[in-house]
């Protein structure tokens, strides 16, 4: 691995300097189960790494706050996987986050590095953009807060700026509840990377919120707000247009190794109508 | 322009203090500076979980830990697994009596990873052992052999596969035998 300066800093703003500072020759270590891998094989080639682990700022612990459930940018997806009330309330969330990796990679890799590689496969990304989940955001010029659909540009991009760090994501608490679910398609059960990723979220208004992805640049949410596709009633041709009008945007790449890209569309709708009449089940044994 | 930092962990029980470059990960300086040469380097990339360590009380592929990130820890690594006098831990021991251990490479990581899952759930069904060890890859496929000895130290486990326990200990054998009753033993 070639050689670079190792910065611990023990606050944000501590943070924040040097990343401004350094620009993209900075990079952020949390986790660091995809940066050490790209460190090594010289996909990047940072002159600084930062650690934000030992920033008593960026706590670990999931915590409410104001309305909301408070995701540190060091919460590990282990801890989030077991959280009682990411179970309960964004079961979707937790069921991605024990997906991601392995035992071992779960224990280090974090919800806000998952987010930052913008990878087009995250696995916890629908899951997020299901639940207009927030992202928090420190820099030179103070806080903000990025509605997670906002943050994915393509593969590997985000709209974060120089000198930004996420410091929470952060789930509303005040909406109405929704029943939803995660699913995902991989070659192999046990430690993979998704073919397609997928979360499902219905809440009692009738309103379906898809959001999937690896089957495109960036992940991708849609609504259904005419009650139709979560009324297991209505008639299935009904149901499946709107289906099929929420899935027309996906784009899986030639390039994948993966899967092909017809693999992965029709397992889009087959993961699609699963995780729907899993959404559906449970937001009704909830009510 | 390599930086060196002092860290102080524990490793084995044992403090130590010393310099890494910052640049070294985890898995470079337990095998290359402290000459714990039991954790394996394999695929680099959190894979096949050949280099699996214990950091903090949780397991973690050390290959994508820098060292100075374990600055303060305590580490756990295969060679901490038996006792002080070198008596195996009985997941070590169900290995060889189940026949768990083939070419042997990926086996340090198999039996971290196999602890840490009895630590978090001492009696796991066989999709909990399948689940917990999904980090850690054999390329003998061993894998059914390493489930039943990951079975065999379970807390009310049953002893799985009799036939090839037997088998195990008919062709290594009076020790072996005796090891198999060992493993009975724990079952009860």
């Amino acid at each position: 691995m070639r050689a670079f300066s190792y910065q611990r800093p023990t606050a944000i703003a501590d943070a924040v300097a040097l990343l401004a500072e350094h620009g993209p020759d900075a990079r952020v270590i949390a986790g660091g189960t995809d940066l050490i891998i790209r460190l090594r094989d010289g996909s990047v080639r940072p002159s600084v790494v930062v650690d934000v682990k030992r920033i008593p700022e960026l706590d670990p612990a999931i915590r409410e706050v104001d309305g909301r459930l408070v995701i540190g940018a060091t919460t590990v997806m282990t801890d989030i996987a077991a959280d009682e009330r990411i179970r309960r309330r964004f079961t979707a969330l937790a069921e991605a986050a024990a997906v991601v990796g392995s035992v071992q990679i779960r224990n280090r890799a974090t919800l806000a590095g998952n987010l930052c590689n913008a990878s087009p496969a995250a696995d916890t990304a629908p899951s997020l953009l299901v639940y207009e989940a927030e992202v928090v955001v420190a820099g030179p010029d103070g806080m903000r807060r990025i509605p997670v659909d906002a943050l994915f540009v393509r593969s590997g991009v985000t709209t974060l700026r120089r000198g930004e760090l996420v410091t929470a994501i952060e789930l509303p608490l005040d909406r109405p509840p929704m029943g939803s679910a995660h699913q995902r398609r991989t070659r192999r059960r046990g430690h993979d990377l998704a073919s397609v990723t997928l979360a499902c979220g219905v809440d009692a208004s009738g309103v379906t919120r898809l959001a999937y992805g690896s089957v495109g640049p960036r992940p991708l949410l849609v609504t259904d707000a005419s009650g139709v596709l979560a009324d297991p009633a209505r008639p299935e041709a009904d149901r499946a247009a709107i289906l099929e009008r929420m899935l027309v945007d996906a784009s899986p790449s030639e390039r994948s190794m993966r899967a092909s890209p017809d693999y992965r569309l029709a397992m889009l709708r087959v993961l699609g109508w699963r995780a729907l009449a899993t959404a559906i089940r449970r937001l009704a044994a909830e009510e | 322009m390599t930086q060196l930092i002092p860290i102080e962990v524990t490793v084995n029980a044992r403090p130590r203090s010393f310099e890494v470059a910052a640049h070294h990960t985890l898995l470079e300086v337990l095998r290359d500076d402290l000459a714990l040469t039991g954790t394996k380097e394999c695929c680099l990339v959190g894979e096949c979980g050949a280099c699996t360590v214990r950091l903090n009380d949780q397991i973690v592929d050390s290959c994508l830990v820098l060292a100075v990130e374990a600055d303060g820890g305590t580490i756990t690594t295969v060679e901490g697994l038996a006792g002080a006098d070198g008596q195996l831990a009985p997941i070590q021991q169900a290995f060889l009596d189940y026949g768990a251990t083939q070419c042997g490479f990926c086996i340090p990581g198999q039996l971290m990873a196999a602890d840490d899952l009895l630590r978090r759930l001492p009696s796991p069904t066989v999709e909990q052992i399948q689940e917990g060890l999904a980090g850690n890859l054999c390329r003998c496929a061993g894998y059914e052999q390493i489930t039943e000895a990951v079975q065999a130290v379970a807390e009310g486990g049953v002893a799985p596969s009799r036939t090839r326990a037997a088998d195990a200990a008919a062709s290594a054998g009076g020790a072996r035998a005796g090891a198999r009753t060992n493993a009975e033993g724990l079952d009860q």
